[in-house]
């Protein structure tokens, strides 16, 4: 048995008890009193701001008053009819910088409407009871393939399905979900809530996900698409970017993303090595997932390291917050210049960064931190080449999905638009089923 | 300094709040709880006659409007009067009134309509000391059904009748609780009147259906698989009860007949409107049944600080002092114009103004992109439904305009004069104003 003090990344950090119980639901579900309290704070607003405030734009105020009336299957529905994955958005949304944050009790006394934890309520109540609440529209005869089985394409898989096209789903991976499997730290999603959602939202029917298969070679955008009535892309951003300092390559220097996954997946968390002095390079929600859940494994000294100020960080002053809040120490305007280490890295190079007419330079005053982990957490990039057109480094898409290819739609991280929400993600796979509907049918 | 004695029929109680007859006043030991709680005086749980008492059910007795948070909107209850023998109950009050002189104890009464039956039970409670009876001619559930309660109140010869043997038969004051499942309050209190009472009391529950079980398909509270009506109360209640009170006091033949106010009273302000509409004091059941008998003394506080505030030194202050202001419609001034005014700085954009007023009344809010919502005057009738579904009180008011301006909505100059519709060109009845 280690200790948070022994060095090196090492397993067993904690006690199998303390791992679990670190690793349980950040937030416990709402019991049916606490929702019944939470729903009447609900002022039923015309024209709600939080409606306008979710990307998928459900009908928050009507979901809120059927709990409140005692019908939480019925506020479920009118979830699921605007973003078929309510349920893990009501575990990962930034609900604090969407809906709650529009909330006029947040303007009016500081303390929103628990809109996010009502919905776990409403989309766990129906999910529990094994309904599926849609049924599909007759047969159309018509094949889509969606490629990527995350959040944006399984949305449009199923949107597709429930208006009676057939739709096959390939995806890289050996198991369906995306980042909400993979990517997303194992506190908002326990109870291998991700699998259970996608065997929830296939039973529609219709859907056929094929795991292991990857665009490339065997699968290619042109055998996809004459083989297919229509296509979409859903493939997230697969690369991670490079910090491109020396010491990147030593031993204990890994991706965010990597880290995360196989947290997610590990059958035991006791076996997972972690570090005792750990530093994580980067602003996002990867980079305070990696950094939380690495306190969470028992590293003695976690730290952030992000390059700018508190502001630019696009991780929420919530989930700053929270991981402050595990003991995480947030460094901003530092840059790593190096990893220092004998074969392993030992310590972290930072130089302190200032922005000069809106360029980040170093200002040449430098300090080194032990770390013998280190993650990157500065991006993903898109890898796929279906040679599409661009904007930035993402696949170029109109509002409604359409790329420069006839045929093809995008959404999700992998397109242009969008804030790399999973929340986002489900609106525009929404939202390019419905137009891939109207062009298959004809309706435009 | 304010001072909260009251002097109700010559009984001297500490302050105007009185729990009502009612499931708090059952027993010796429930009104010593409420005595040491502060409250100013009790009206005993209705006794029955000499005899075996009444029975109860053995299911559940109560049902509940519920508002936001469950708090408790309007209570149904389908108890009867005592189901203790009459003797112990007798005991109970005299030792109780022994040992608490200054507060004060009225025994509720419900027997037969017969002579004998209130001639037989009078002396007896005159034996207690109890400072004097209330007449239980109310109780809409299960008692009626046996011709008492309001099968009595609802027969106006009956309480004249009833009140004159109780007048002839005991010495001290006697007070008639009235039903309000009648047409005209006046008709029961003006009986009571010519029977000789010393003051009515008002109201008694309100017939209700709480609410029907979905499942069983009957009435709640359901009691094997069967619902009866029961009594209604609460704050649900209490525009009904101080409409009821308003028109005893307005009416020619009851003004100035002395009142006890019952209906819904939660609050120390409820227990104010009571008085400023004629009560000379309050009875209270439903917010000591929610909240336990320590409510008392928020009520005290409350009045007695909003006395200081308005210079009232003792409760006859202000006792009536609303009832001139209380007139019929046709009364009300046409010339009087307000319009509402939204505070921008207090508004959270609810929209809850707007889809009142954009659905349901005179499209008279407007709403930007932005989410500000200001009223256009042009459309404004005043109606005050805004202001009153703004979460935010006092958020929306109602602003008077000022004679010499000119209404935008009628392009008429708001004059001072006053002009109802007894005069109003409209009005094919109207007289030409003098």
């Amino acid at each position: 048995m280690n200790s948070q003090f022994t060095p090196g990344v090492v397993p067993k950090r904690l006690s199998t008890e303390d791992l679990s119980h670190n690793f349980d639901d950040l937030h416990a579900p709402l019991v049916v009193h606490e929702a019944a309290v939470a729903a009447d704070r609900c002022y039923f607003c015309h024209d709600a701001p939080c409606v306008t405030a979710c990307p998928t734009d459900i009908d928050i105020p009507l979901f809120i008053r059927q709990i409140s009336t005692g019908t939480p299957e019925a506020a479920a529905k009118t979830i699921f009819d605007m973003n078929i994955l309510g349920g893990m958005c009501a575990r990962v949304c930034p609900t604090e910088e969407l809906c709650e944050e529009a909330c006029v009790r947040e303007l009016a006394e500081g303390k929103p409407v628990e809109i996010g934890r009502l919905q776990r309520f409403a989309t766990d109540t129906l999910m529990k009871s094994g309904v599926h609440p849609f049924n599909r529209a007759d047969p159309t005869g018509k094949r889509v393939a969606v490629v990527g089985a995350g959040p944006a394409g399984l949305s449009c898989a199923h949107r597709l399905a429930l208006l009676g096209h057939d739709v096959t789903v390939y995806d890289a991976r050996p198991k369906a979900g995306g980042l909400n499997e993979f990517g997303i730290a194992a506190y908002k999603s326990t109870d291998d809530f991700a699998a259970r959602e996608v065997d929830w939202l296939m039973s529609i029917g219709g859907i056929t996900i094929e795991t292991g298969k990857a665009l490339g070679d065997a699968l290619n955008l042109d055998a996809i698409s004459a083989d297919f009535d229509a296509v979409f892309l859903g493939v997230g951003l697969g690369g991670v970017n490079a910090m491109g300092i020396a010491g990147d390559d030593l031993d204990g220097v890994s991706d965010a993303v990597s880290f995360i996954e196989d947290l997610r997946q590990a059958s035991d968390l006791s076996a997972l090595p972690v570090g005792r002095n750990v530093v994580v390079i980067g602003g996002g929600m990867t980079a305070v997932d990696a950094a939380v859940q690495s306190k969470l494994l028992g590293a003695e000294q976690v730290t952030i390291a992000y390059r700018r100020g508190r502001e630019a960080m696009s991780a929420s002053r919530y989930e700053q917050d929270l991981a402050a809040s595990h003991g995480v120490k947030l460094m901003f305007n530092v840059k790593p210049n190096a990893v220092h280490g004998n074969g392993a890295a030992a310590e972290v190079e930072l130089e302190y960064t200032q922005i000069i007419d809106g360029k980040l330079s170093g200002t040449g005053e430098n300090m080194r931190i032990a770390a013998d982990q280190v993650f990157r957490a500065i991006g993903q990039t898109l890898t796929m080449d279906g040679g599409l057109a661009l904007e930035g480094r993402k696949i170029a898409v109109t509002d409604t999905g359409r790329t420069s290819r006839d045929g093809v739609w995008a959404g999700g991280d992998c397109s242009s638009g969008g804030n790399d929400l999973t929340v986002t993600a489900v609106a525009e796979g929404r939202d390019a089923a419905m137009d891939i509907h109207a062009t298959l049918t004809g309706d435009v | 300094m304010a001072d909260l004695t009251t002097e109700f029929l010559g009984i001297k109680s500490p302050n105007p709040f009185w729990l009502a007859s009612a499931p708090p006043t059952d027993k010796e030991y429930n009104v010593r709880r409420a005595f040491e709680a502060g409250w100013g005086g009790v009206v005993w749980k209705t006794l029955g006659s000499e005899g075996p008492p009444v029975v109860n059910v053995n299911g559940p007795r109560y049902g509940v409007v519920h508002g936001a948070d469950r708090r408790v909107l309007g209570l149904n209850n389908i108890e009867l009067i005592t189901d203790r023998d009459l003797f112990v109950n007798l005991e109970e009050i005299k030792r109780v009134k022994a040992d608490y002189p200054d507060r004060a104890i009225i025994v509720s009464l419900m027997v037969p309509c017969e002579e004998d039956a209130w001639k037989a039970i009078l002396p007896l409670v005159e034996e207690t000391g109890a400072d004097g009876i209330e007449l239980n001619f109310g109780c809409p559930h299960g008692m009626a059904e046996r011709g008492m309660g309001a099968a009595v109140g609802q027969v106006p010869e009956y309480i004249e009748m009833v009140t004159r043997w109780c007048k002839q038969y005991y010495s001290k004051p006697v007070i008639v609780k009235l039903t309000p499942n009648i047409t005209d309050i006046c008709q029961p209190a003006a009986a009571a009147m010519r029977g000789g009472a010393d003051a009515v009391s008002l109201i008694n529950t309100i017939n209700s259906i709480i609410s029907v079980d979905l499942d069983q398909m009957a009435p709640a509270p359901t009691i094997g698989g069967k619902g009866t009506h029961g009594g209604y109360c609460g704050p649900a209640v209490k525009p009904i009860a101080m409409n009821m009170v308003a028109e005893i006091a307005r009416s020619p033949e009851t003004a100035g007949l002395p009142m006890s106010g019952i209906g819904g009273i939660t609050t120390w302000r409820d227990a104010a409107e009571y008085i400023a509409l004629g009560c000379g004091n309050v009875q209270v059941c439903t917010a000591a049944m929610t909240y336990g008998f320590k409510v008392v003394q928020e009520m005290i506080s409350g009045l007695e600080q909003w006395m200081d505030e308005k210079g009232h030194t003792s409760i006859d202050d202000f006792m009536g002092s609303a009832i001139p202001n209380v007139v019929d419609w046709q009364h009300l001034d046409l010339n009087y114009i307000a319009k509402a005014s939204i505070n921008q700085d207090d508004c959270i954009s609810c929209g809850r103004c707007y889809a009142a007023c954009e659905d349901t009344s005179h499209q008279a809010i407007a709403m930007t992109a932005d989410r500000k919502f200001s009223v256009i005057d042009a459309e404004c009738v005043a109606c005050n439904l805004c202001v009153e579904v703004c979460p935010v009180e006092n958020c929306i008011t109602m602003v008077e305009q000022q004679p010499g301006t000119t209404d935008p909505r009628t392009g008429n100059v708001v004059v001072d004069t006053y002009a109802n519709w007894t005069t109003h060109p409209n009005n094919p009845s109207a007289t030409a104003a003098e």
